[in-house]
């Protein structure tokens, strides 16, 4: 809510002034909006499927199963791949983290899949790739894959 | 023809996975159709003022303000301004792709991008007081901590490697200066 309040006002702001400054200008601001909607809205569509789909397999419960309790490198490894995979709500994903941490679940894992969660994204990469080019997409993925292992690693260590 | 059916593969092949699952599987097909059609909501109201924002803002700032706030020769205060454009409560991370686009065609370095897209996912402040409060002032402070070293390195890292073989698509400018 404070979301669609936040960028909403910040439009309306925008928008007066740039219409009383010049009307050329904000047409040319409508046509350059309206080309790039155009451009990423497949993408978008597909984003909201995918989101869907790993949202409906993978539940809070199923997730729960899978890195719960043990303990051991796997779950380690299985909670990157949910994070980088899923696109979990930060409201859902914080809460879920905290009781699995509570259930046995090591720091380490914990941070793994927090910072692939927020770093990584499997399933918004499309709408990258055709905002920012293939390179730039895979380069910041991969690099942040590799971060979040060597950020949980020094977490596990220091708590 | 065979372009606009590329363009739509991912879409026709979601949809037979859902058309397959509400047959086979139709309590996960019905979990799934809450969360997309909730997402959908979310997207249509948010993504149309976002994309408006950004034509505005490519409309009206000119090139070489960015270039001096967040380009080459902008030094720590452009990682600082990056980093805090990022922190601001504005939605999910997808928002952020073409705001990063549109910057960095007006002359924004990669490794403030870098930063901007990382703070804007991993450290948001209304999300950090919910980490906080479930995980903990300690793990929260030291993955704070760690994940703007990270981001640091990984933005000069990209940065050197876009510089070396740039993507043929999306040649970012100020290259070499």
């Amino acid at each position: 809510m404070t979301t669609i309040i936040v960028i909403y006002g910040l439009l309306a702001v925008c928008l007066v002034a740039s219409l009383i400054k010049s009307r050329q200008k904000t047409k040319k601001a409508f046509l350059v909006a309206g080309k790039a909607l155009l451009k990423m809205g497949p993408s978008l569509l597909a984003i909201i499927g995918i989101v869907g789909l790993t949202l409906g397999i993978l539940t809070p419960e199923t997730i729960e199963k899978l890195v719960g309790a043990e303990a051991g490198f796997i779950a380690t490894v299985v909670a990157a791949v949910i994070g980088a995979i899923t696109l979990i709500p930060s409201l859902i994903a914080f809460p879920l983290a905290g009781s699995l941490m509570r259930s046995g679940a090591t720091v380490m894992t914990m941070s793994v899949f927090i910072t692939t969660l927020v770093m990584v994204g499997v399933v918004t990469a499309p709408m990258e790739i055709k905002a920012l080019g293939k390179k730039f997409t895979l380069l910041r993925n991969g690099l942040g894959l590799v971060a979040a292992f060597a950020i949980a690693g020094i977490m596990g260590v220091l708590l | 023809m065979i372009k606009t059916l590329k363009k739509f593969a991912i879409i026709i092949i979601l949809s037979l996975v859902f058309i397959a699952m509400a047959i086979w599987l139709p309590d996960i097909a019905k979990r799934s159709s809450i969360v997309a059609w909730d997402y959908f909501k979310e997207m249509i109201i948010i993504m149309p003022p976002v994309f408006i924002l950004m034509g505005l803002m490519e409309a009206w700032v000119p090139k070489d303000k960015i270039q001096k706030w967040l380009g080459n020769r902008s030094g720590i205060k452009g990682m600082a301004i990056s980093f805090a454009l990022g922190t601001l409560p504005t939605g999910p991370l997808y928002v952020a792709f073409p705001m990063a686009s549109s910057l960095l065609k007006s002359g924004a370095r990669v490794s403030n991008m870098i930063i901007f897209l990382g703070s804007w996912a991993a450290l948001k402040i209304p999300q950090l007081i919910v980490e906080i409060k479930f995980l903990g002032i300690e793990f929260t402070s030291l993955r704070f901590i760690l994940t703007i070293i990270a981001l640091v390195l990984v933005g000069k890292l990209m940065e050197f490697l876009l510089r070396r073989k740039p993507d043929k698509e999306y040649v970012l400018p100020g290259e070499g200066n």
